[in-house]
């Protein structure tokens, strides 16, 4: 008799255990997903996401890089180089005398760490969103002044620009009290 | 030794030398007083009060003259207000306070006021990075300002000062270093200041502006980004830079320079640089015995020659009449087989080796060996001469221009160092300020007259006798007594006719000077007679290689009749066109009458020299090996074409005129195939069957050092030895990074230290008997037909080496030639039109030449000037000359406009 009743005690355990694990699955079955179906869904990154770079234009597009490299010097991994030109009212790429000729950053390098961003006086170089970085060459984790330029915002002009004299004279162009 | 002085600085004792200045004394025990304005080779000018100090003084009793005693000590009388330290000489019993709070607030306001109308504009300028003003306001400014933002000065940011310099007023602290080095160091007072207060701002009066010669030195010495130089305008930030070691190449001074170098993708001047190593600056480097701190703009800018898009890259060989690309070993068997012709290997008896100048010792010793090895005949390629009496009279190891002052006597004759040699022209001219007494011996007024005491006129061929008159006192007696009846029948015009330049035409100048000049050339006789020490400068102007020569030798019979040889600051110095021609002679190359060489060799070697280019007239070998930078009009003419290195690509050593031997580095990795001129003739050696050293340039010093006596015991170790510097302000150390820093500051900021060699002078030969005897100089056979066409030099010329600089090619202005106006009236030109008159310049046997008439007194009467590597070739006097006008060019677009 107890073997019966053995046997039975065994087989309600069963069962239950075993709705209760189908209940869980069922359950599931029915949740709302934590995955998403990347690449096809994105999920939004943080705030302070630091991502690949951006290089900002202003609104009338001129670019704010004043190639002053101040991040390639701040960069703890060597990861920017920097080639300064000089602007001209013909052939102008930022305010002020000093643009950025050739500007590179080696993903494979650069470690994130946004002391670039620090280091810029005009706020050019930001990280930003994008961690969508793969190459299937070395030579293509090289991201060049064109491929981290921001598109020309609506209303502005691709750059080099031709504009009016003394406009646009200084690289910083409202310069304030350094401590603002 | 001057008088010392003991006084306390910090609580530190300190002894300096009477008239030291506090901020030096400091300097020397390792107290940095922060300046801007100072500059230890400048007059001090007070203008910046960033030096401010505290100074005590004893106090004096009057009626005694002994200090006031107080509990022991000294009475200290510290003055109401702090001192400028810059300006303060050093006394006796004094205490300095360089770090109480007052100074420490005084700097901190100064700092703070000079930034009222500074921009800081740090990220774009190029001075950001090695800045005294942002390093001194990083150590004792505030951090905060109370002045308004908005009501800065705001200037149009850069103003073209010239073609090489330009100047961002809102940047410039106005500490006049820039101006005060113009006017007192290079004598050349084009800048100055305009306007007042925050308006002052620094202005150049010149046309074209900042015409000097020194320009790119006050980019150097500005100690904020106000001047910079449009070579470097953005090109890199400072610490992205490395700096290499090298010499000069342009002319025989050897200064020292640093190249400074960084990996670059974008290239300048249109050079192909894709992420190779490309020299941003060349920049002085610090030796106090040969260029101090300065460098000409000439070795400032022409460097870019090195990085030219031109420059020869493949050997070529000649096929089917056209040169075509072909490969090392291809060129080397072909070279080697049309040398040797039909003689055995290692025999080239017709052979004609060429070297210049531009080449390193290891180069030409090469070059020698190559040469002697099969049999030919070596020769150095020179517009000059006399080097081989430099090894017995040259300048004696110790010698420094820099130490010369009372008591001695520089000669300079034929020379107009100015054009030939800047910074000589710089360190004579000091020296004379300092005292010295300068003797100027020329044919034609140069820039260096103005600080002589004794400037003697000889028309031109008569150089070596006016140097002989000078050692020569009975000559001089005759001299005098020649004069003298013309003294006595009119004095009046023959004081009026010292000045003059003569015509050539004229009987010997001995005989036909005035009592004025004559009195004079005794007089400088006498000086240079019983001066301490005497150097003698000799250059080219005006002399061809025999007239160099001449005056060579009788400049050694001076020097060694007054027994000017053989000690400290002692000889003779030449004024060599190129950086390496007295290395040639050293080595054992002399310097040869190409037309005759060429005449008796069947076959020529040309290294680093474009005979052709400088004189299409010269007879042709059957076949030409050229081995060059360039394709020059030599190259052209060449069987075979080796490309060699740029001395920017490579090691070797240089000796200077005064016989320093220099060590360079290769700052850049080599251009395509290019190999060092060494290495080629090696090889070029083995394929004609000799056994040469061609590995390394420091293999080739060894063997240097072993074989040629001058050399002996000289290693590349040795020329890279640096002492500790001995002028103000420079590291003690130079190795401690720290001391640097502190000396760059005091200088500038830009980086001048020297770790990499100071050079070492070669020891003379002992003196021959011959030269002790003073000799009558033969006299130069000028025929007296016509005007006499003198070769001149000019800094920036035509040549291979200045061409590929963009810079200096606006510098180098059209062809000219110098015409008096007496001359130039004669021969129907207008003198003082503008533009200046076209002439058409006909010389016997050479190409008429159309060139701009400098019509003015400085040129000697009868005589017309014609610049050197300007585009007639004339590599010494001729007689015979004329010139007609040519309509001029304004008057013909006139006449072409007018309807037919």
């Amino acid at each position: 008799m107890p073997d019966v009743l053995r046997g039975v005690k065994i087989a309600a355990t069963a069962v239950r255990e075993v709705a209760r694990g189908l209940n869980m699955t069922f359950r599931s079955m029915f949740e709302k997903p934590v995955t998403i179906s990347y690449p096809e869904e994105k999920r939004p990154v943080r705030a302070r996401f630091r991502g690949r770079h951006d290089l900002n234009r202003y609104e009338n597009g001129l670019e704010k890089c004043i190639g002053c490299a101040l991040c390639a010097a701040a960069c703890p991994a060597d990861a920017i180089f920097v080639e300064a030109g000089e602007n001209t009212d013909e052939q102008r790429f930022s305010p002020g005398e000093r643009y950025a000729r050739v500007y590179e950053i080696n993903m494979l390098r650069c470690i994130f760490c946004g002391y670039c961003e620090d280091a810029c006086p005009t706020e050019a170089i930001v990280l930003g969103d994008n961690y969508e970085l793969s190459f299937t060459d070395r030579r293509n984790a090289i991201y060049t002044k064109e491929m981290l330029l921001k598109p020309v915002p609506a209303g502005g002009q691709p750059t080099p620009q031709t504009t009016p004299p003394g406009v646009y004279t200084r690289s910083v162009p409202a310069m304030n009290n350094p401590s603002d | 030794m001057s008088k010392q002085v003991n006084l306390t600085i910090d609580n530190q004792a300190v002894t300096a030398a009477e008239g030291a200045l506090i901020v030096d004394a400091a300097k020397k025990v390792g107290i940095n007083i922060p300046v801007f304005c100072y500059h230890p080779k400048l007059e001090p000018a007070g203008m910046c009060r960033m030096c401010l100090v505290e100074i005590g003084r004893p106090v004096i009793d009057r009626a005694t003259g002994a200090p006031v005693m107080e509990g022991g000590k000294p009475k200290l009388q510290f003055g109401p207000k702090l001192e400028t330290s810059c300006t303060t000489p050093v006394s006796e019993g004094m205490v300095v306070i360089t770090n109480s709070e007052k100074v420490k607030a005084a700097r901190k306001d100064v700092v703070e006021f000079l930034l009222t109308s500074h921009p800081l504009d740090c990220p774009v300028c190029d001075k950001g990075g090695e800045c005294p003003l942002q390093n001194l306001t990083l150590a004792h400014g505030p951090a905060t300002s109370r002045f308004l933002f908005n009501e800065k000065n705001h200037n149009a940011k850069h103003v073209p000062l010239g073609d090489l310099i330009y100047l961002d007023r809102e940047r410039c602290i106005q500490c006049g270093r820039c101006v005060r080095f113009q006017e007192k160091i290079a004598g050349d007072p084009v800048i100055g200041f305009y306007n007042r207060g925050r308006q002052m701002e620094i202005v150049t009066f010149s046309e074209p502006g900042f015409d000097s010669y020194f320009s790119g030195n006050t980019t150097d010495i500005c100690p904020v980004g106000a001047l910079t130089s449009a070579d470097f305008r953005f090109g890199a930030r400072p610490w992205e830079m490395k700096a290499t070691a090298s010499i000069c190449t342009h002319c025989a001074v050897g200064c020292n320079l640093a190249f400074n170098v960084r990996r670059e993708v974008g290239g300048k001047n249109g050079s192909p640089s894709k992420g190779g190593i490309v020299i941003k600056r060349a920049l002085p480097r610090q030796n106090e015995a040969v260029n101090e701190l300065w460098i000409c703009d000439k070795g400032r800018f022409a460097y870019q020659y090195s990085e030219s898009p031109t420059r020869l890259a493949t050997p070529l060989v000649r096929k089917d009449g056209e040169l075509t690309p072909a490969s090392w070993d291809v060129a080397l068997e072909y070279a080697a087989e049309g040398l040797l012709g039909e003689s055995k290997p290692g025999q080239a008896k017709d052979l004609l080796v060429i070297g210049s100048g531009r080449l390193a010792n290891e180069d030409l010793f090469t070059l020698r060996k190559l040469a002697e090895g099969a049999g030919g005949q070596a020769a150095l390629y020179s517009q000059s001469g006399g080097g081989d009496l430099l090894a017995q009279v040259g300048a004696a190891p110790g010698t420094n221009l820099a130490s010369l002052g009372k008591g001695s006597v520089i000669l300079v004759v034929a020379s107009d160092l100015h054009e030939e040699a800047p910074i000589w022209f710089l360190r004579v001219k000091q020296a004379a300020e300092r005292g010295a007494t300068l003797i100027v011996a020329a044919g034609r007024p140069t820039r260096l007259d103005r600080y002589a005491k004794y400037v003697i006129r000889y028309a031109y061929g008569e150089e070596a006798q006016i140097v002989a008159a000078l050692g020569d006192s009975p000559r001089r007696a005759e001299l005098v007594e020649a004069a003298k009846p013309a003294a006595a029948a009119k004095p009046a015009a023959a004081a009026k006719l010292v000045e003059a330049a003569k015509p050539a035409a004229a009987a010997k100048t001995v005989e036909a000077a005035k009592p004025a000049a004559a009195a004079r050339l005794v007089e400088a006789a006498e000086a240079f007679g019983k001066a301490e020490n005497a150097l003698v400068f000799f250059g080219s102007d005006g002399l061809g290689q025999s007239g160099a020569q001449s005056v060579a030798q009788a400049c050694a019979q001076l020097l060694a009749a007054t027994r000017h040889v053989g000690r400290p600051n002692n000889g003779l110095i030449p004024v060599w066109g190129r950086a390496n021609e007295q290395g040639g002679w050293e080595l054992g190359l002399k310097a040869a009458n190409l037309q005759t060489a060429l005449q008796a060799s069947t076959t020529a070697y040309i290294v680093a020299a474009d005979p052709y280019g400088d004189d299409p007239s010269l007879p042709a070998p059957s076949f030409l090996v050229v081995q060059e930078l360039f394709l020059t009009e030599t190259a052209r003419r060449a069987d075979v074409v080796f490309p060699a290195q740029a001395f920017t690509e490579r090691d070797g050593s240089f000796t200077s005129g005064e016989r320093r031997v220099q060590r360079y580095y290769p700052a850049t990795p080599a251009l395509a195939d290019c190999r060092p001129d060494y290495a080629i003739s090696a090889e070029l050696g083995q394929h004609l069957g000799l056994k040469l050293e061609g590995r390394s340039a420091a293999a080739i010093f060894a063997q240097i050092a072993t074989e040629i006596p001058a050399y002996k015991g000289l290693t590349y170790r040795r020329l890279a030895e640096t002492t500790n510097a001995t002028a103000i302000g420079a590291a003690k150390d130079p190795r401690d990074a720290e001391e640097r820093r502190c000396a760059d500051l005091y200088y500038s900021g830009a980086g001048y230290e020297n770790t990499q060699g100071l050079g070492v002078q070669l020891p003379l030969q002992t003196l021959s008997p011959a030269l002790s005897k003073p000799a009558a100089a033969p006299a130069a056979q000028l025929s007296k037909t016509g005007l006499l066409a003198v070769p001149v030099t000019q800094l920036y010329d035509l040549g291979q080496t200045v061409l590929p600089s963009a810079l200096l090619r606006q510098r180098i202005g059209e062809a000219w030639v110098g015409v008096n106006p007496a001359d130039a009236a004669e021969a129907g030109i207008e003198a003082g039109a503008a533009p200046a008159a076209i002439v058409q310049v006909v010389l016997p046997g050479k190409p008429e030449w159309r060139a701009a008439a400098r019509i003015d007194e400085r040129t000697p009467r009868g005589v017309l000037l014609i610049p050197r590597s300007m585009g007639l070739p004339l590599n010494a006097p001729l007689p015979g000359a004329s010139i007609r006008p040519v309509v001029r060019r304004d008057s013909q677009e006139a006449a072409s406009q007018q309807p037919a």
